[in-house]
């Protein structure tokens, strides 16, 4: 799905906590009810129930294909579940009136296109929409947000510069921006590192963290496992378009479900950096005369 | 742990520019400006033409006519035909930006999903078969087609789950059919081609307040339409899902943004035929000065267009006195090599 960013993480370090699954937790203005998932009939998930904390930073991993990113794009009402429902607030997201939907929940999706030559000031300001009617085009307020969310993301300085100019990670940036603008309690990123190199994948996540510490509920797609236990509150892993565990990273993430999840041998020890889990592949048997070398690692930390 | 955007070496290359007048206050001004040289340009259609007219007649057929000669032409022909361009003008403007804008391709033009080519065929047809002869004869055909046209284009592109490339193939392919019958029309026609030809060319010359009085409902519709979809537009350019996501409805957006450019470009078309390279040009250098905003590219273009399609029309009036060259000749002469700088100095912007 997309080129791979980085290899695993260093090794060394014992084992790390072994839980089982987490309690489900029950309070969620967002929520899926057994939901089936499918397109164009191909089913890709099945029976899938899944609750985002409120304030959380819940984050789906899982190998590619596993149905991660079809799970986001049916709580973002992009993808209407062939069985069961998706809850916003109590209510059918479908059954909703798409601007209301869109005052409460903001999404980042994988693929956005930038207009030509648009600069980044209009394009956050286009987060607006959900906001304005026929009749209430602009006002002083929309101003206001845009120019807020332009400065929480640390875009200001590039507001009259046009979006086609800018580096993938500021080009990410401003896209979270206008996801900002939207003022929404509640913001869904799919994939929102992918393509981006590692300082700037760190810059975004930070960013994503900072967000929720001030009070956003996000719901992540992520690639890479350990940024996932890094950062996230609530860990999602599915394989197989089924859900393997749900919980706190530190209550789920063990071994045994790395390899359930992914097929890889490993450990989880504790991050020296952040004291979260930290999944480490086991290192590769020397099956012949080629003793393996341990393979180069790049560090998760910032 | 909180972000501090300035301890990672990110190059933030050059500071924003110095907030000079504010974007928006520079399209306003720019709006005003080009509102101006259309009242220049109107006023010029009502002066100059194939007949001299001293100013001071001009003013009198417009106010106190009395029923000279210059005031028949003043009145009955010079005021309609500038009308007709100043309607006709705004229309294939909107058309083309809320054309380019549903593709997302800025080389579309209005008649790119088959309005054209329908409200052509109609119009032979009429000529051809049904012995129509009278403009105001035609403009009921040309908008059936048109409409009948659309209809079917939208629903070869997949209705509800149209794309824009689905779109832009289903109208490419009805085009070609209808032309296979417009000109197997014209050729067993013989009669009827001369007729046809010169609406083809596209020409505000049969003006009359009738042809006036019949289109301007219809694109004060499309106006309307064109104006209400240019915010889900806007969104609507920032990829599907993001749309979505802002809480767009694109398969509404694009039906009604296909209704706008039936109801302006179909009207147009009936009237003076298919002058689409206004419709072209216009938007695409719009968008040169105000960006990709539609709230401001939509009456930039309205305003812009007509300017355009009478300055040609005054111009076609005047240089072979007292005969005239259609419009739609004069526009693409005058508008083609503007459009080979405009895209040519893009190319150059974009390397």
């Amino acid at each position: 799905m997309t080129p791979g960013i980085q290899p695993p993480a260093d090794s060394a370090g014992p084992s790390g906590p072994g839980l089982a699954s987490g309690p489900e937790v029950d309070s969620g203005r967002l929520r899926a009810e057994a939901v089936t998932l499918a397109y164009d009939r191909r089913v890709v998930a099945e029976d899938l129930s899944v609750t985002v904390p409120d304030g959380s930073f819940t984050v789906v991993v899982g190998p590619n294909a596993c149905g991660k990113s079809t799970l986001l794009r049916a709580l973002a009402r992009l993808l209407r579940p062939e069985r069961g429902r998706v809850l916003l607030d109590g209510q059918a997201i479908g059954s909703l009136p798409a601007k209301q939907v869109a005052r409460t929940l903001g999404l980042l999706p994988q693929t956005s296109v930038a207009p030509d030559g648009i600069t980044v000031a209009d394009l956050v300001a286009r987060g607006r929409y959900p906001h304005q009617g026929l009749l209430r085009q602009w006002s002083r307020h929309d101003e206001r947000v845009v120019a807020e969310s332009m400065a929480a993301t640390g875009v200001s300085a590039l507001a009259g510069r046009p979006v086609d100019e800018l580096s993938g990670g500021q080009r990410q940036r401003v896209w979270i921006a206008m996801a900002l603008a939207q003022q929404t309690p509640l913001l869904l990123l799919d994939e929102p590192t992918t393509y981006l190199d590692i300082q700037h994948q760190i810059e975004v996540l930070e960013l994503c963290a900072d967000l929720h510490e001030r009070g956003v509920t996000l719901v992540a797609v992520l690639h890479d496992l350990n940024q996932a236990a890094r950062y996230a509150t609530h860990l999602i892993a599915m394989r197989d378009g089924r859900i393997e565990a749900q919980g706190p990273p530190a209550a789920i993430l063990t071994a045994d479900l790395v390899e359930r999840v992914f097929g890889i041998r490993c450990r989880v020890i504790e991050d020296p950096e952040s004291g979260t889990p930290l999944v480490v592949p086991a290192a590769r048997r020397p099956t012949g005369a080629n003793a393996a070398a341990a393979r180069p690692a790049d560090s998760p930390a910032p | 742990m909180l972000v501090d955007h300035n301890s990672p070496p990110v190059p933030q290359e050059g500071a924003a520019p110095p907030a000079a007048p504010s974007p928006n206050a520079r399209r306003a001004a720019g709006l005003l400006l080009a509102v101006a040289l259309l009242v220049l340009v109107t006023a010029a259609s009502v002066a100059f033409g194939a007949r001299t007219v001293p100013p001071g007649h001009v003013l009198h057929g417009l106010f106190h006519s009395t029923g000279t000669d210059d005031d028949v032409v003043i009145r009955d022909l010079r005021v309609p035909r500038t009308l007709l361009g100043l309607l006709a003008g705004a229309a294939l403007g909107m058309a083309g930006a809320c054309m380019q804008a549903l593709t997302r391709n800025p080389l579309a033009d209005p008649g790119l999903l088959g309005v054209n080519a329908g409200a052509a065929a109609a119009v032979v047809t009429a000529i051809g078969f049904f012995g129509v002869t009278s403009l105001t004869g035609y403009v009921w055909f040309a908008l059936a087609g048109a409409a009948a046209v659309s209809v079917l284009v939208y629903v070869i592109g997949g209705s509800r789950s149209a794309t824009p490339v689905r779109l832009a193939l289903a109208g490419t392919a009805v085009t070609a059919l209808l032309q296979g019958w417009t000109s197997a029309v014209e050729l067993t026609h013989g009669a009827a081609l001369d007729r046809i030809r010169f609406w083809q060319v596209g020409s505000l010359a049969a003006a009359d307040v009738g042809t006036v009085r019949h289109m301007a409902p219809f694109v004060a519709a499309g106006v309307l339409l064109a104006l209400a979809v240019a915010r889900p537009l806007g969104a609507l350019a920032l990829g599907e899902d993001t749309a979505r996501g802002l809480g767009a409805r694109p398969a509404l957006t694009r039906l009604a943004a296909m209704a706008a450019v039936t109801l302006l470009c179909g009207a147009a078309t009936a009237a003076c035929g298919p002058i689409v390279f206004i419709g072209l040009v216009v938007p695409h250098a719009v968008r040169r000065i105000t960006g990709p905003d539609m709230r401001w590219v939509l009456p930039y273009a309205a305003v812009l267009a007509p300017v355009l399609l009478l300055g040609a029309d005054v111009i076609g009036r005047l240089v072979t006195r007292p005969a005239e060259l259609q419009v739609g000749i004069v526009t693409a002469v005058l508008g083609g090599p503007v459009f080979v700088a405009l895209v040519r100095r893009g190319k150059v912007a974009a390397l």
